[in-house]
């Protein structure tokens, strides 16, 4: 339980279906699918899935070059969406800079394209003699972190946290817990991540990609659906504007949600395949953190990201937590898996979802997978008054987490 | 190569890299004040001379007293020549 009322204040996203909030839930609402084909996948030998979600409709030459050159795309996609978060938060100047705000991004790994690109040139001749000086900055984990701090000036705490598929669920919640302890004022919470064949490579070795739908890639991936096939990876960037109530009341922003509840445990039985009972026991654990009982929960966005295990183990928590009333549905059919981004952008399509009273299905979920029965799939649009909602993330490694956002009143 | 055709390669290899307006390139030009160039951009300046001409300059003594782009010119000029007159 947080010390002190921590709320959201500002939302930027960054995703395949552009830059702004708006966009994305124009995207989510009229049922857009933001996978491509790649056909350069194909000329990889052993890769069989051929599509990704990739970031559209923004420019890295609006970040001057001064900045720029320490970023690679991931660290350009969290520093617009930022950017956009504290515009919206509505911060000033001293704000930014006067050690009460700290930042919290993170990212699956730092740049594997400035890596490919690094050993590329490297092991041609085992030469360091063409090496520029800002490469150490875009490989390095904290990239995006300390990247949007020196963009925006800030003075704050710095924090990078990583766990694959939970890594902004992670920064937010604990960028909520240090507002909610005292120690920093704000933070800009949230995590960024760019396509690589790397990414999609390591779910095609496991045999956890999608490659069934290469030709028709607007069908994948297929959460919960009979026949999903794998995992979609995808890029971009969520960043929250978190804000102590009382800072936010003081000053007189638009709270958009609250945070009330967060926690996240380690799953030691596989570090690849996740287990019901410790995702229900997240799930319980972020409940009784924010004090409330499931019942009170309105919509569960859920993690499934179309894989055969991933979605059965999450389905039967989620129904052995909730029942069969609360409605469930997952965005990676619109968005693929933004990997670190997504626990940030699926929360800021939540708090839209909260603010506009709108639930958004699940996309491609034509025929249920019976072993994903058991909860309420919201399958179309629905206009209601959404008042509570818990988020799910789950990373490979064993790590599971979960938030809860409330309507602020 | 004649020392006109140097410049003019310098010149515009350094506008590329440092996203710097080719016409506002002047033999007077600073690359610490006029450019806003600092430490880590001196390192891949040097990178981009050392590509540009096919030459190491990184050790030398001279580069690290560069101050202007007329400097550089010279440098590049004289290195130049060296290694012409060294074949």
């Amino acid at each position: 339980m947080l010390l002190r009322r921590v709320v959201i204040t500002g939302v930027g996203t960054v995703s395949p279906f552009g830059r702004g909030i708006d966009n994305l839930m124009d995207g989510l609402l009229a049922g857009r699918s933001g996978v491509v084909e790649l056909p350069a996948l194909a000329e990889i030998t052993g890769m069989r899935t051929r599509v990704a979600a990739l970031v559209t409709g923004v420019d890295p030459m609006e970040i001057p070059r001064k900045f720029r050159r320490s970023m690679s795309s991931m660290s350009v996609f969290a520093t617009l969406a930022a950017q956009d978060a504290v515009a919206m938060a509505g911060l000033a100047p001293e704000q930014l800079s006067g050690g009460q705000l700290g930042v919290s991004i993170g990212s699956t790994t730092g740049s594997p394209q400035t890596m490919e690109e690094f050993f590329r040139e490297f092991n041609a001749d085992h030469s360091l003699e063409r090496m520029k000086s800002t490469l150490f900055f875009h490989i390095m984990n904290h990239s995006c972190a300390s990247n949007v701090a020196q963009v925006l000036g800030v003075t704050g705490r710095v924090l990078a946290p990583a766990a694959a598929c939970s890594t902004s669920t992670h920064a937010i919640g604990y960028g909520a817990e240090m507002i909610g302890l005292g120690k920093q004022e704000f933070m800009l919470c949230g995590g960024a991540d760019e396509f690589h064949p790397l990414t999609s490579g390591t779910f095609d070795i496991i045999n956890a990609a999608s490659a069934g739908f290469n030709d028709t890639p607007h069908q994948t991936p297929r959460p919960f659906d009979a026949r999903r096939d794998g995992i979609v990876c995808g890029e971009g960037s969520g960043i929250l504007l978190l804000e102590s109530l009382d800072s936010a009341l003081a000053r007189g922003a638009e709270i958009l949600a609250e945070v009330t509840g967060f926690a996240t445990n380690s799953d030691p039985g596989s570090i690849a395949n996740p287990d019901t009972a410790c995702i229900a026991q997240c799930m319980r654990l972020a409940l009784a953190d924010a004090g409330i009982e499931p019942g009170e929960v309105d919509y569960v966005n859920a993690h499934a990201t179309a894989t055969e295990q991933g979605d059965i183990a999450e389905c039967a928590a989620i129904a052995e937590v909730f029942g069969a009333q609360t409605p469930v549905s997952s965005l990676k059919g619109h968005l693929g898996h933004t990997m670190a981004a997504s626990g940030a952008l699926e929360l800021a399509a939540c708090v839209e979802m909260l603010r506009r009273g709108v639930l958004v299905p699940t996309l491609n979920l034509d025929q249920v997978d019976s072993a994903c029965a058991g909860v309420l799939h919201q399958r179309e649009v629905a206009r209601r008054r959404v008042d509570t909602v818990i988020k799910n993330n789950f990373a490979l490694g064993g790590v599971n987490s979960s938030i809860i956002l409330r309507r602020y009143v | 190569m004649t020392d006109q055709e140097i410049v003019a390669k310098i010149n515009s290899a350094l506008a590329e890299e440092f996203e710097y307006d080719l016409a506002a390139m002047t033999p007077e030009t600073t690359l610490f004040e006029d450019m806003g160039l600092d430490s880590l951009d001196v390192v891949d300046l040097v990178i981009v001379l050392e590509t540009a001409f096919s030459m190491k300059v990184r050790e030398e003594e001279a580069i690290r007293k560069i101050r202007t782009l007329g400097d550089i010119h010279e440098f590049v000029i004289a290195k130049k020549r060296q290694l012409e007159g060294d074949r």
